[in-house]
């Protein structure tokens, strides 16, 4: 399995990742080693197999459910005290509509 | 005072519990004791990547507080704690060892912290690790990788080589690791210590940050079998901030665990043991033949799907941790790099606060999701889990607990697998399994290479059973001391 710095590009996109040319190369190469090695997976005949999200154990189907009480949450203050920048209460982000 | 010192490397939490009972020691004086032996050691292995005075003092005033009252003496009272840097601390650094939350804060504590102070334990600062706990010999730290105390010039080990190595130096008594793919059990082998991933569940993750979340747990290290599960019963249990944390009852392991083990039934994987060389095999031999004269039987077993265990693993962990690491984005709690618009503010802050194994698995997670691929990667991994944990099933109704190494090899030199992803990654390949299958398996002592680098012995038990599993570990450990 072979992935081309093209399609690299494009997962990067999709990651909202910035790599570098010299990333772009690595990752193709490395990603290709894995992707491959991953392929033996296809050996395994897995038709009518449950697919397993998660580790489950017995439990009442109301198990995860709990009492609603209430509590004092996160205050805003401390909610925003790692934000990059934040005002007025909020997170503060670039410009996201332009004006036309 | 001075005694206290020099004992540190061999203090257990029973001895810490003896000597501040008859005062021999104050948990004021173990607790300055040890933060000054772990900044004076940090020098060494770089395990420690932040230091918590104040935590720390504040804690032990309050344990001599309560002792000189004849107040509250909890299990784990005065014991000085290292606590992995992907677990979060209220007001205490918490870094992942990233670039990405070099600065961050947290505002709240892990239950697992919360359990383990609430019983007296003294937390004394934060271990290095890999980033976000994607590594397997913790060379992926932001800050630097930690040495293995054992031999300065090999890894101690990863994720959790912090945790590892603060235990093995004798920097803390005992420490918490996370453990996805083999992050607790490795590294406890690698550097002698003992090392628990609990059944997933067991422990709450509530405020363990997120890597893969169906197979992250949290577990302990410590020098011997019965401190481990000490720490452990101080934390386990239901949690209602984590809705995959189990209600199954927890069992005394203390009383448990010094039960005979004669009459148990003992399995060895043959998948195991096929390509394992002579180096680890020897002495991993040794101890089932150790097993086998307090009089447990063994016998061969099959987990016929472990060949296919590290795809399914680099597929679903890297898929949920794509998912997961997507909240790193320059905006709440993390290292900002602006940029003309929003989506190029998130490339610029990803791009230069990741380092290059978590972008690596946040691009693989990221391609096996995408459309057109989602069926024949994560669907098809998945599947595969069903099988891979369907062994553990099929073989627990024929043995009590399974036994195997934990690495292929014992501790490897710095920078000897750092070019090769697929070469690291396959230094994990006997660990996988116990997290995809969500069993409790941990990682005891069992000697050393002809090097004399520590080995480790691999033990699994049935969902739940940690009793078993600390029985297995505590009769082999004690018939090793006499």
């Amino acid at each position: 399995m072979n992935l081309t710095e093209g399609e690299v590009r494009y997962v990067a996109d999709l990651a909202n990742l910035r790599l570098s040319d010299e990333e772009v190369q690595k990752m193709s190469h490395d990603l290709s080693q894995v992707l491959t090695h991953i392929e033996q997976l296809n050996e395994l005949d897995t038709t009518n197999v449950k697919p397993m999200a998660q580790v489950l154990f017995d439990a009442d189907e109301t198990g995860s459910l709990r009492e609603d009480v209430p509590h004092i949450p996160l205050s805003n203050a401390e909610a925003l005290a790692n934000a990059a920048a934040s005002g007025g209460g909020y997170f503060k982000v670039p410009k996201v509509i332009e004006r036309s | 005072m001075k005694g206290v010192s020099s004992d540190l490397p061999s203090l257990t939490v029973k001895s810490i519990r003896a000597g501040l009972l008859s005062r021999q020691f104050s948990a004021r004086e173990l607790a300055e004791a040890a933060l000054a032996f772990a900044e004076k050691e940090n020098a060494s292995t770089n395990a420690f990547l932040t230091f918590a005075p104040e935590r720390a003092l504040a804690a032990a005033a309050k344990v001599d507080s309560e002792i000189a009252k004849d107040g509250f003496v909890g299990s784990l009272v005065g014991v000085p704690l290292g606590v992995k840097d992907v677990i979060v601390t209220k007001g205490l650094r918490t870094t992942c060892g990233s670039r990405i939350l070099e600065h961050y804060i947290p505002p709240y504590d892990a239950t697992a912290v919360f359990r383990l102070e609430a019983e007296g334990a003294v937390l004394i600062g934060k271990l290095n690790c890999d980033e976000f706990a994607m590594g397997s010999s913790n060379e992926n730290s932001a800050f630097g990788p930690v040495r293995n105390p054992r031999s300065l010039d090999r890894v101690p080990g990863g994720s959790s080589g912090g945790s590892a190595a603060a235990v093995a130096q004798g920097t803390a008594v005992v420490t918490l690791g996370s453990d996805t793919g083999g992050s607790i059990r490795q590294p406890a082998s690698f550097c002698g210590v003992v090392g628990v991933t609990p059944t997933y569940g067991r422990v709450s993750r509530y405020g363990l940050t997120a890597f893969a979340s169906s197979l992250d747990h949290i577990g302990p290290f410590a020098r011997n079998v019965e401190d481990a599960a000490t720490v452990l019963q101080a934390m386990a249990g239901r949690d209602e901030q984590d809705a995959t944390s189990a209600y199954a009852p927890i069992g005394n392991y203390e009383e448990a665990m010094k039960l005979p083990v004669a009459g148990l039934k003992l399995g060895l994987p043959r998948e195991y043991f096929e390509s394992l060389g002579a180096e680890t095999g020897d002495v991993i031999y040794a101890a089932v033949k150790q097993l086998e004269t307090l009089g447990c039987t063994v016998r061969e077993i099959s987990l016929p799907h472990t060949k296919y265990a590290l795809s399914c693993y680099y597929i679903i962990a890297t898929a949920e941790a794509s998912s997961n690491l997507a909240r790193y984005d320059g905006v709440r709690y993390s290292t900002r790099v602006n940029g003309d618009s929003l989506s190029e503010m998130y490339r610029n802050s990803r791009g230069s606060g990741f380092g290059a194994e978590v972008k690596r698995r946040i691009m693989l997670g990221t391609y096996v999701l995408s459309a057109g691929y989602y069926d024949a990667y994560y669907k098809k991994a998945q599947q595969v889990r069903t099988l891979i944990a369907q062994d553990f099933t099929n073989a627990f109704t024929e043995v009590d607990a399974i036994l195997a190494p934990v690495s292929p090899f014992p501790a490897f030199k710095i920078g000897e697998k750092l070019d090769d992803p697929l070469a690291m990654y396959l230094s994990d390949v006997y660990t996988l399994t116990g997290d995809l299958a969500g069993v409790p398996c941990m990682s005891v002592p069992c000697g050393e290479s002809p090097e004399g680098l520590p080995i480790g012995l691999q033990i699994f038990t049935k969902h739940f059973d940690e009793a078993t599993m600390f029985r297995v570990a505590y009769a082999y450990e004690q018939s090793t001391l006499r």
